[in-house]
């Protein structure tokens, strides 16, 4: 194919990819090296109060913004170099914090209370997707060809529903005395609040995440399975190879281009965790990066957004998703260069 | 056919992997069963800590809201008979009425009839009648299960859940039909060329596709507030803000789902032959018309594939 069939083809994605992804991206790292301010002056005011002989008049400085022509407040854009990531970062407060060995200290500051929750809820997540779903794959796949559709379809049930809403179906059932806790506080004894700490709700939010994600990883895998070498296990059953053998040395190595394709998927999708946040309302426990990101963006009291430093938390944000996408990719890059 | 001894599944392992598959189907289902259970009774119910009368509803109930036995057993029974004439009936008066060649929109004819009748029967008659019915019924006819329909009434009226549902389907609508459109195009082109250009576009997609959508918000939010501000020299004074707007929002989403697509429609059109369109060009057809006559007639499978994963992303927001 040559090149300007190519770019023809290619084109109208490449462009909307460049207008929508790549030229935002641009402006994030510009704005993250700038700061946007209202300029303000300083005004001499003398205010004066009817008295007799004369009016008391008293004169002081107020702060004032100045307006441009057309009424608006005037702005002064200027460029600060690394000071809205060290805004972000506060390498200082993590500094001492950890000069002192104080996990809560360090656990205080917003981005790195961000950056641990979402890469162990990553990392601790994606084994757990792919094991489940694995598991779900091989029991289906085991089981009655008659009762298949219908599980099938039950499977596929939470991953269809909708993000928040799944997460709102989880947090009723824990949220106060939600049924679900009544049954722990029954079953152990203990007065039970799942929402009063963060570490209840971190693990709510990993298994909320474990049955969402399980059922795309399980119909992958049911997929590959059926396209298992039947010949293959035959020979290996000849061989002697036990069940568990059959399925180490040859369903898995079969299923591993999905396993890995799963991973990866599950690796971007983890990385952004938001809806969580929203729909346990977690907040003030737990965060992630993204959800620090949207946190900045929105507008405080004074109807500001800090747009800069939510551009530089975004630039870290993505810092990490590239490191964390390095080790599978160097794969795909060593294979491609294999078959040249 | 008997399977040889070594062959058969020991019992045990039966044993474990069903009931695996039984606690999974639990979990999967509860959650989602229990919101609509939820969903049909006062919150006083809906949050009570047993679990019984979340099911049962003694306080919807004790509102006058609810259904006896008799009409649970007479619903259920209607269900039944609908489903079943739904399943046998239906399909052969379609193949009987529908002229030649008209099969799609027979179809859809009947299944509106069959649908709005089907409604007409649940909702209005067979309350009337069973309102009729219930007193002579004795124990049968008083209120057993407390339900209520009141919440789905003030979402859907009263909070103009309608107008929201329209705004999604709209928007997912417009999002897949364009995904699809630009995304089979550039899967096509990006599978057909082995070129170092496209293996790089590729790994290129891949990290846009990795990015948080939040690091593109805080790219998009600036310029779109002010959009009306950028775009008055070129658009004069008709110049819109973007900021809430539906085609705003749709162009936004196809371009963010564009990586996936493109990722997922590559591998559909690497599975079908290169021998395929080499064969079309031979016989004088451009890149497009091959494309277009010979490769999309084998790709509908794929594309409607990808259209499914395209849309639940949208819907969700």
């Amino acid at each position: 194919m040559r090149l300007k069939t190519f770019a023809m083809f290619v084109g109208p994605s490449l462009v909307l990819m460049l207008i929508f992804i790549a030229a935002p991206l641009v402006m994030v790292l510009w704005n993250s090296f700038h700061v946007t301010k209202p300029l303000y002056e300083r005004v001499e005011v003398e205010t004066c109060v009817p008295g007799f002989p004369k009016p008391t008049c008293s004169t002081s400085v107020k702060q004032q913004p100045i307006l441009d022509e057309d009424g608006k407040l005037a702005t002064e854009t200027s460029f600060v170099g690394l000071d809205s990531y060290r805004n972000v970062l506060e390498l200082g407060r993590l500094r001492s914090a950890l000069s002192d060995w104080d996990w809560n200290a360090a656990n205080n500051i917003e981005f790195w209370q961000a950056l641990r929750f979402t890469v162990v809820f990553t990392l601790l997540t994606m084994p757990m997707v792919v094991g489940t779903g694995l598991l779900i794959a091989l029991a289906v796949n085991s089981t009655l060809a008659s009762i298949r559709g219908p599980v099938i379809f039950i499977s596929l049930l939470p991953f269809i529903i909708t993000p928040v809403i799944g997460a709102l179906a989880i947090r009723w059932l824990f949220i106060g005395d939600g049924i679900l806790t009544a049954a722990l506080e029954w079953w152990t004894g203990h007065d039970i609040a799942m929402f009063a700490q963060g570490w209840t709700i971190e693990i709510l939010m990993y298994l909320y995440r474990v049955w969402h994600v399980a059922p795309f990883a399980f119909v992958v895998f049911y997929a590959g399975l059926q396209g298992v070498n039947q010949d293959a296990i035959e020979a290996a059953i000849i061989d002697g190879a036990s069940r568990f053998d059959r399925l180490r040395y040859i369903v898995v190595p079969h299923l591993m281009p999905l396993i890995v394709f799963v991973m990866l998927i599950h690796l971007m999708d983890a990385y952004r965790v938001f809806e969580e946040i929203v729909g346990f309302s977690s907040q003030a426990y737990v965060i992630s990066l993204q959800w620090l990101t949207y946190d900045l963006l929105i507008p405080d009291e004074a109807g500001t957004r800090s747009i800069s430093r939510a551009s530089a938390s975004a630039m870290l944000t993505m810092i990490g998703i590239i490191v964390l996408l390095i080790i599978p990719l160097r794969r795909t890059w060593r294979d491609r260069r294999g078959t040249h | 056919m008997s399977v040889p001894r070594s062959l058969r599944r020991p019992l045990q392992l039966t044993l474990i992997s069903n009931g695996f598959l039984v606690f999974w189907c639990l979990i999967a289902a509860f959650p989602i069963v229990w919101i609509t259970v939820m969903s049909f009774k006062t919150p006083f119910d809906a949050f009570s800590s047993n679990p019984f009368n979340v099911i049962l509803g003694p306080e919807t109930r004790g509102l006058g809201l609810g259904l006896s036995l008799a009409e649970i057993v007479a619903g259920l029974a209607l269900a039944w008979v609908l489903i079943r004439l739904g399943l046998k009936w239906l399909p052969g008066q379609v193949r009987k009425y529908s002229p030649q060649g008209m099969g799609a929109l027979g179809w859809l004819v009947g299944v509106l009839f069959f649908g709005i009748v089907a409604l007409v029967l649940f909702f209005a008659v067979l309350p009337a009648a069973m309102s009729v019915l219930n007193p002579f019924l004795g124990p049968l006819g008083r209120d057993a299960l407390g339900l209520t329909t009141e919440h789905y009434e003030a979402v859907w009226i009263d909070r103009n859940f309608t107008r929201n549902f329209g705004n999604s389907m709209l928007v997912t609508a417009g999002v897949v039909t364009i995904s699809l459109t630009v995304g089979t195009l550039a899967g096509y082109g990006l599978a057909r060329s082995g070129t170092d250009l496209a293996f790089w576009l590729l790994i290129i997609a891949l990290i846009f596709r990795a990015l948080p959508h939040s690091v593109l918000v805080a790219g998009y939010l600036p310029v779109f507030i002010k959009s009306s501000e950028i775009l008055r020299p070129i658009l004069g004074e008709a110049a819109p803000t973007l900021y809430g707007k539906p085609w705003a929002v749709i162009i936004v989403l196809v371009s963010i789902n564009q990586p996936f697509t493109i990722w997922m429609l590559r591998s559909f059109f690497h599975n079908i032959p290169a021998e395929l369109d080499e064969a079309a060009r031979v016989d004088g057809c451009s890149h497009f018309k091959a494309f277009r006559l010979v490769i999309m007639p084998v790709m509908w499978p794929g594309v409607i594939t990808a259209g499914l994963f395209c849309s639940p992303i949208t819907i969700s927001l």
